[in-house]
């Protein structure tokens, strides 16, 4: 592994702005991935995971913007880019992939041209390079006969068919880094495990890290050598995906490990309920001073409820966002 | 599943017209034009003169068919016109938003408080008769409904997944209109286009009756029945067959459309069902 980051996020804030009144959605973001690393974003529906990885692409559309922040991509800062530029990035060093693969491709077109339109697009390809490529795309993921099913229409491809299509297409152009954004949610157990298995190996062969987001923190910790978890817009605390759930160093992560069943508890077995944090996500309008977690945390004193808590580096390694972590 | 009896002879109509216009010279039993002979001057419909024959002696069968190719020419053309340019301001309008959607909508909204006949009828007369004025009047005047489904198409379409997925991938917004957005707003559009044209034929019609249409003597359906308004009561032939043929022509465009919108408009289907 390079020292040098390939992506870098500073303090990076995303406004939302209503017309009336702008809000951060998120604020404080930092983080940095290697090249060929695995990190991962987890945390619950709504706290800011998305529109994180939308700000990585240029791809913030107003309501929300980049309030401030810096965003460099392989040395370069790219927050500030033409449109035209960041366009250029996206699909060729950036790749992104969804959770939703029954509609992320275009039904009315064969997915082999619109595996091929990558080659088109970004590499100035032919289109009968292009489509030659695409065969050889469709088969790196593992799609059996590759030379007929290029011709299929989405609605001909099962599920777990169709994410694979989205990953050749994503991969197309060897990206630097691939965005998956829950990309599994919509998929069965049994069929998850297999993208995900997928996805790993395409991107360790060629040097592709991925930043995978996620609310599932088991899922995420198992494929991710370093994980990040965001609560309510602010990263709170990132580790080693072994450490976060050995010895998880903010309340929230612990609650979140507590959440988990593990192989052989008796939680597992079904014997008692898992353990949930009590309360709920607040709206991002009503986000509590001081610490975002505060009306949740068993832990809160005064000093939570009027300070926000500053980012503390943890001697064990790993970051954290707490006035009393552990 | 019941047979599609609209789609089927609209569509058997629609065919017939186009390849009576396209066999033209093999079809006709004389020229169009050049065969008048005042020997023959307003037969009846007979073995020799199928459809009769006009106050000049020229052979009415021969220039329905020769008819076919302005009626279609514009009807086919035009519409074309019109799709185009319909598509083109609805697609960018939905896809776009803000200031570009106002003005397209503030077109098309002026379009269709005008009558198209009346818009066409006014460019006629700045351009004179003839059927390239024809072409341009009636394309430019009828593109409303099109571009009104392909403004609301983009506006649902552009939320789509694999509109986002396209976006994400780093395609541009020409890219997305014509790769995305478009094919998937096909079938609509065919089957606006489908009846568009129909309408067309028919105001192709109208223009050559009111003399603003293809310049005589060369036949159009429209001009035929504007020659023959005076003997309609002493040789009723001259407007009778190039009546039924625009109405033949008209009818089969309209089931046409009519039998599309059955196939590729799943809502239309289940309502009818
Ligand atoms: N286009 C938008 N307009 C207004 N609010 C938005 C928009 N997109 C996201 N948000 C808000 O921003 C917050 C973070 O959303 P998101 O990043 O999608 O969460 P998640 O972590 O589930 O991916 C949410 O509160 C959401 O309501
Ligand atoms: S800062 Fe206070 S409220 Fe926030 S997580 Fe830490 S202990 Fe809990
Ligand atoms: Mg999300």
């Amino acid at each position: 592994m390079t020292g040098a980051p390939l992506i870098e996020v500073e303090d990076l804030r995303i406004d939302l702005d209503d017309g009336s009144r702008r809000v951060a959605a998120a604020e404080g973001v930092s983080f940095r991935i290697s090249r060929g690393e695995t990190f991962g974003l987890v945390g619950e529906s709504g706290c800011g995971k998305s529109i994180t990885a939308l700000a990585l692409i240029g791809l913030l559309r107003p309501p929300l913007s980049i309030g401030a922040g810096v965003i460099r991509f392989d040395g370069k800062e790219i927050q500030h880019l033409s449109a035209a530029r960041q366009r250029d990035l996206r699909g060729d060093r950036i790749a992104m992939i969804f959770q939703e693969p029954m509609t992320a491709l275009n039904p009315v077109s064969p997915v082999g041209r619109q595996i091929a339109e990558m080659f088109v697009l970004h590499k100035g390809k032919s289109w009968r390079e292009a489509n030659r490529l695409a065969v050889e795309a469709l088969a790196s993921v593992r799609v059996p006969a590759p030379e007929r099913r290029v011709n299929d229409y989405p609605h001909q491809l099962s599920g777990g068919m169709r994410q694979r299509v989205m990953i050749a297409i994503a991969l197309a152009c060897g990206p630097d880094l691939l965005i998956a954004d829950e990309p599994t949610t919509a998929l069965d157990v049994t069929v998850q495990a297999e993208i995900i298995e997928l996805m790993r190996n395409l991107c360790a062969e060629r040097g592709t890290a991925i930043l995978m987001i996620s609310h599932d923190l088991g899922l995420v910790a198992n494929v991710c050598r370093r994980v990040a978890v965001m609560y309510a817009g602010r990263i709170v605390e990132e580790r080693g995906s072994a450490d976060i759930f050995r010895k998880p160093s903010h309340p929230y992560t612990q609650g979140l490990v507590d959440s988990l069943p593990r192989l052989g508890s008796r939680a597992a077995l079904g014997r008692s309920r898992l353990k949930e944090i009590a309360g709920v996500v607040p709206a991002i309008t009503s986000f509590p001073d001081g610490c975002r977690f505060n009306p949740r945390c068993v832990h809160a004193t005064d000093i939570c409820r009027t300070i926000v808590p500053e980012t503390d580096l943890l001697e064990a390694g790993g970051l954290v966002r707490c006035h009393h972590h552990a | 599943m019941k047979l599609r009896a609209n789609l089927v002879i609209g569509g058997a109509l629609f065919a017939l017209a186009i390849a009576v216009g396209l066999l033209a010279p093999w079809l006709a039993h004389t020229d169009p034009v050049l065969d008048a002979n005042l020997m023959n001057a307003e037969e009846p419909p007979s073995w020799t003169w199928w459809f009769g024959t006009d106050d000049q002696g020229r052979d009415i069968y021969s220039r329905v068919v020769y008819g076919a190719r302005v009626s279609l020419t514009v009807g086919i053309v035009s519409q074309l016109i019109n799709s185009v340019i319909g598509v083109a301001l609805g697609l960018s309008a939905g896809y776009w938003g803000g200031w570009w959607d106002d003005v397209v909508n503030a077109l098309t909204n002026l379009m269709l408080a005008i009558p198209s006949l009346i818009f066409a009828l006014a460019i006629m007369a700045v351009l004179g008769p003839g059927l390239t004025s024809l072409l341009i009047a009636l394309g430019l005047t009828n593109w409303s409904f099109t571009c009104r489904i392909a403004r609301a198409s983009a506006l649902s379409l552009r939320n789509q997944g694999y509109v986002q997925a396209a976006t994400v991938l780093g395609y541009g917004d020409f890219r997305i209109m014509i790769t995305q957005l478009l094919p998937n707003m096909l079938g609509p559009i065919v089957v606006i286009g489908t009846l568009g044209m129909g309408s067309a034929v028919l105001s192709e019609a109208a223009l050559s009756f009111l003399g603003l249409g293809v310049r005589p003597p060369f036949p159009s359906w429209g001009s035929m029945l504007s020659d023959a308004r005076d003997q309609i009561t002493t040789a009723p032939w001259l407007s009778v067959f190039p009546g039924l043929a625009i109405f033949l022509t008209v009818l089969g465009l309209n089931l046409l459309g009519d039998g599309l919108r059955d196939i590729l408009d799943p809502q239309s289907r289940s309502r009818r069902t």
